[in-house]
């Protein structure tokens, strides 16, 4: 069978152009698809967990749905300070289910933004955020900047989709209208193809934004002759395509929100875009991880008032990121339970948290074994969105998306899970 | 079944002509009916203001640009917040407040219907999620085509038909509710950060003009039989001079429509600019006052400013950048591909500023110059003049020259020269209120005849009773207590069901999405059109098949089927 324009959960890209051919219950052919996309579609049948299961002194064995939900229900019933974390790869209808819970149950609720782009969103907080939707760069950009990231390696189909080599409206050739700047302390595959290449030293990013700041501004009388291993000639030519372009756009990683600087970094690059558009059009977009953990931020937002790192042990929405973000909790051991949904902390967090992490009751919802496996006392496996799940994801520029199914392999979704999970939280914690 | 007798109401329903006068209101099954039995639960009004469930006819409570101001605001988030009890969730935020906090907030005011006043269709489906989780009133979308380049192509081909092809696909896909246009032709200049300075402008590229746009989609919309006229927000918002811009812009329009006007004209205040520029800045509102009141096809809402900390927010993205550009706070910007933009600042009106100032006035005197209350409804373009909230001390200003003459001796002084509120004597009286701020807002959005802002048999059974006692209560005098009686419910009523009492939210709820679907020709169906759908799987970021929004992002909706002309 055949599935046309089908969307691809993977990152925050969300292609949805994709040609998928099954047969039964297997994945036979992906067109369109980047490598990471047709390498997960390829495999959507496989290695997936059959059923739950729980550890009983110290080894795993099988367990039924309905036992494993009622020992989710119990240990974040027991909980002083529960912890619900991950929510960066499901469906925005159980984010909506998680932060309903956490509320009632008094827990804190946060997404993996807090270890990528929790930084971004900190800085957008401070001074906003001017960007625009992908369409708008593919359409009329003739300047794309990356700082801080490796699209060729990270969202192969990026610069396909909507820069450098997407068809634009409004130019006449895009591919050899359209700049390209790559900013990163090394280089990389996409450098190959930039038409300036700034090789900024490890912690060095302040500084440069600082620097193109000052010359945009006029104040190039300012500048050193090299900042932070960037020649002032280099420096003076960036800001001069950045200022001649008609429509500049510039995208940012983790390269930029966690090296040292951290939210300052974004901070100077969201100032700098400001700047520029003061002399032209310029926006700014971070390129996000996971194909809907905008989706959380957003789902969080309207409920609760915040992105990420929601405490609701007042009884009122908190937040304080720092404090109420998930690897503050653990370092400080301060959460009981967690419910991990749909994330993989076990190969992402600090030693000292997993550490915490295996010694308190933990339920993880995910469809395979992963790194977190072995650190939970209990994992449900649930269907995978965009393959035998629909459901909603936000793409990085904050379009909604609805993901479509093409398989059906009888597993539960993640919000139907959540749902009788809360279901059982209700019947002892009235509303 | 459910049964329900509201008991000795002091109604004022201005539809049906009943201004003040005791009477019961019988419901049955979430509808107003002659008669109920003995066993109805009875809500005993003691004589109280009984009004048809208010009626916001342009605010901005969902969607994209709405949580992109909570999102970049937890100063904001901070300043609402209440703890989760009961049936009510926790909520957060004063200007910019949750879902969950607009619904609470807008019931205990006795509103049940909103009109959320900017949808881009490309991202119509967050609107209708933030729709699901606005649980205690009947939700609409404006959506936005002011930038939309199909439509902006067919106009500058003089093909009035496509256009209207155009708008009727479009609702449907996104399940839209009227036409939306925001400076119309400015947002796609400002794609290139230029912008559009009036109506006789060249939008960059296209080859249309503002006023060609205007014209197009007033004669399109009669074509698809919507149920509201076209929406503008007129070019050129908040520059000094912009008055005139605005008067030409009306002065466009044809009367097209018998039933309803045939154009809304949105927070007019923000468009009644004299001086030549913020020193010489002072009011026009008589002028446009004087030109709506000769031009009966126009409705206008008034976009009231109101002192105090809010977060303006709009599809006008040149404007919000100047906005910044003046304020130097935080600003964020938000361009929707083929479509329309949007833009969101902080922003602080002071009583000490003397724009401010001139802003507050020109607003209330826009609502009493223009004669027909019916013409000019109470908004504050929720939440760019102030939020929502501000609407009971709104009224009290309207209906007490006392309360406006106390309130204009504390702002700047050198308003009073700029200004001619204070030699307005008018006070409005309850039957006008009601008008502005129900009847005549369930009118001008064609909403009437699905049983909106009136009490009539067979109307829905969405009621406000508020603690007030019209004959004990001299508003011209007693301001107060008007602005706390319209602060707090007794009662509000939503579908038949209590759902808010003396400030308690009584439960959940469950609202319902109202949408147009124009039945259009088969020969104009663009979803077969091959240069549109080119268009679209071209120049669009997404394929034109996941662009509709499903029907299961509606929970409970009410389809509203026009026949086309086309």
């Amino acid at each position: 069978m055949i599935h046309e324009d089908m969307i691809c959960p993977f990152c925050g890209c969300l292609c949805d152009d994709l040609v998928i051919e099954t047969k039964g219950t297997e994945v036979v052919r992906v067109d369109n698809a980047c490598t990471l996309g047709s390498h997960k579609l390829m495999n959507a049948g496989k290695h997936r967990l059959k059923g739950p299961i729980m550890r009983d002194s110290g080894q795993w064995r099988d367990a039924s749905y309905e036992e494993a939900i009622e020992y989710a229900a119990g240990i974040l019933l027991d909980a002083d300070r529960p912890l619900l974390y991950g929510w960066s790869s499901t469906q925005g209808e159980a984010q909506g289910t998680g932060v309903s819970m956490a509320e009632l149950l008094g827990g804190v609720i946060d997404s993996t933004t807090s270890v990528c782009h929790g930084p971004s969103i900190l800085a957008i907080q401070e001074v906003g955020h001017p960007g625009c939707t992908l369409g708008q760069v593919k359409n009329r950009a003739d300047l794309i900047v990356y700082w801080g990231c490796n699209p060729t390696e990270a969202h192969p189909r990026h610069m396909s989709r909507y820069t450098t080599y997407a068809d634009g409206y409004f130019l006449e050739n895009a591919f050899r209208d359209r700049k390209l700047i790559l900013v990163d302390v090394r280089k990389t595959e996409t450098a190959s193809i930039a038409d300036e290449f700034v090789q900024v030293k490890p912690g060095g990013d302040y500084a440069v934004l600082s620097a193109l700041r000052a010359i945009v501004r006029g104040r190039e009388d300012v500048v050193p002759p090299t900042v932070a291993g960037v020649t002032k000639e280099q420096l003076l030519r960036v800001a001069a395509l950045c200022k001649e372009a008609k429509f500049g756009a510039l995208f940012f990683g983790v390269g930029l929100t966690m090296s040292p600087g951290k939210y300052k970094n974004v901070r100077n690059a969201i100032e700098l875009v400001d700047e520029l558009n003061r002399h032209t059009k310029f926006t700014l977009t971070p390129l996000r991880g996971h194909y809907n953990v905008y989706g959380s931020n957003e789902v969080f937002t309207w409920m609760t008032g915040y992105p990420y790192a929601v405490d609701f042990s007042r009884q009122i929405a908190f937040y304080n990121p720092g404090e109420t973000t998930a690897v503050d909790l653990m370092a400080r051991k301060e959460c009981d339970a967690a419910l991990i949904v749909a994330s993989d902390p076990g190969a992402h967090f600090p030693k000292k948290c997993l550490e915490h992490l295996a010694s308190i009751p933990t339920v993880l919802i995910d469809p395979m074994h992963t790194m977190t496996t072995p650190l939970v006392k209990c994992q449900i496996p649930t269907a995978v969105t965009g393959m035998d799940a629909p459901g909603t994801a936000y793409r990085m520029d904050g379009v909604p998306i609805h993901v479509k199914k093409f398989l059906d392999l009888g597993y539960p979704t993640d919000t139907e899970i959540i749902g009788k999970i809360f279901e059982k939280v209700k019947e002892v914690r009235h509303p | 079944m459910s049964e329900l007798l509201v008991k000795n109401a002091y109604v004022i329903d201005p539809i049906n002509h009943i201004d003040g006068e005791v009477m019961d209101i019988a419901v049955k099954d979430g509808y107003i009916v002659e008669d109920v039995g003995p066993k109805a639960t009875v809500l005993d009004a003691e004589g109280c203001l009984t009004l048809p469930g208010g009626v916001d006819s342009h605010t901005h409570v969902c969607g994209t640009k709405v949580n992109f101001g909570r999102y970049m605001s937890p100063e904001d988030m901070r300043a609402g917040r209440e703890v989760r009890r009961g049936v009510k969730h926790a909520t957060s935020g004063y200007s910019v407040p949750t879902t969950y906090a607009n619904s609470y907030r807008y019931a205990l005011m006795g509103y049940t219907t909103l009109l959320e006043g900017a949808m881009a269709p490309l991202e119509a489906r967050h609107t209708h999620e933030e729709f699901s989780a606005t649980p205690l009133q009947d939700m609409m979308a404006n959506t936005l085509f002011d930038g939309n380049w199909a439509v902006m192509k067919a106009v500058a081909e003089g093909d009035i038909e496509r256009v209207a092809a155009i708008v009727g696909w479009t609702l449907s896909a996104v399940k839209g509710f009227g036409i939306k246009l925001t400076n119309p032709g400015g947002t796609e200049a400002w794609g290139y950060g230029k912008d559009i300075s009036c109506i006789k402008d060249e939008v960059p590229h296209f080859g249309v003009t503002p006023a060609e746009i205007i014209e197009a989609m007033i004669q399109a919309c009669e074509m698809l039989r919507l149920p509201h006229s076209v929406h503008l927000h007129c070019n050129n918002l908040g520059t000094p001079g912009n008055y005139a811009c605005t008067i030409g812009t009306f002065n466009l329009v044809p009367d097209l429509n018998k039933t309803r006007q045939s154009l809304y004209a949105t927070h007019v205040q923000f468009h009644s600019y004299g001086g030549s520029d913020w020193k010489t800045f002072c009011s026009k509102a008589e002028p446009v006052a004087y030109t709506v009141n000769n031009l009966p096809q126009i409705v206008i809402d008034m976009g009231q400013v109101m002192f105090g900390k809010t977060t303006t927010m709009t599809a006008d993205g040149p404007m919000e950048f100047n906005l910044y550009r003046l304020h130097h706070n935080k600003w964020s910007n938000h361009d929707v591909e083929l479509e329309t933009g949007s833009g969101i600042i902080p922003v602080l009106y002071r009583k000490k500023n003397l724009v401010n100032s001139i802003m507050w006035s020109i607003g209330l005197e826009l609502a009493l110059l223009v004669k027909d209350p019916w013409r000019c409804l109470l908004t504050t373009d929720n939440p760019n003049g102030a939020p929502f909230v501000k609407y009971p001390e709104i009224i009290a200003l309207l209906m007490s020259k006392k309360y406006r003459d106390a309130e204009f001796a504390t702002v700047n002084r050198r308003t009073e020269s700029r200004v001619i509120l204070p030699a307005l004597e008018r006070e409005m009286d309850w039957n006008e209120i009601a008008v502005m701020t129900r009847a005549g807002q369930a009118k001008a959005l064609g909403i009437t005849g699905i049983g909106k802002g009136h009490l009539g048999i067979g109307a829905e059974a969405d009621i406000a009773v508020y603690p007030l006692k019209v004959g004990e209560i001299d508003p011209a005098q007693e301001y107060q207590k008007i602005i706390d009686g319209f602060s707090k419910t007794r009662w509000t009523v939503k579908r038949g069901r209590p759902v808010a009492r003396d400030g308690e939210i009584l439960v959940h709820g469950e609202n319902t999405t109202i949408w147009v679907d124009p039945k259009i020709s088969p020969e104009h169906d663009m979803s077969h059109d091959p240069e549109f759908t080119e268009m679209f799987n071209h120049w669009y970021s997404v394929r034109m098949s996941n662009y509709p929004v499903q029907d299961e992002y509606l929970k409970r909706n009410l389809r509203i089927e026009t026949e086309a002309t086309i």
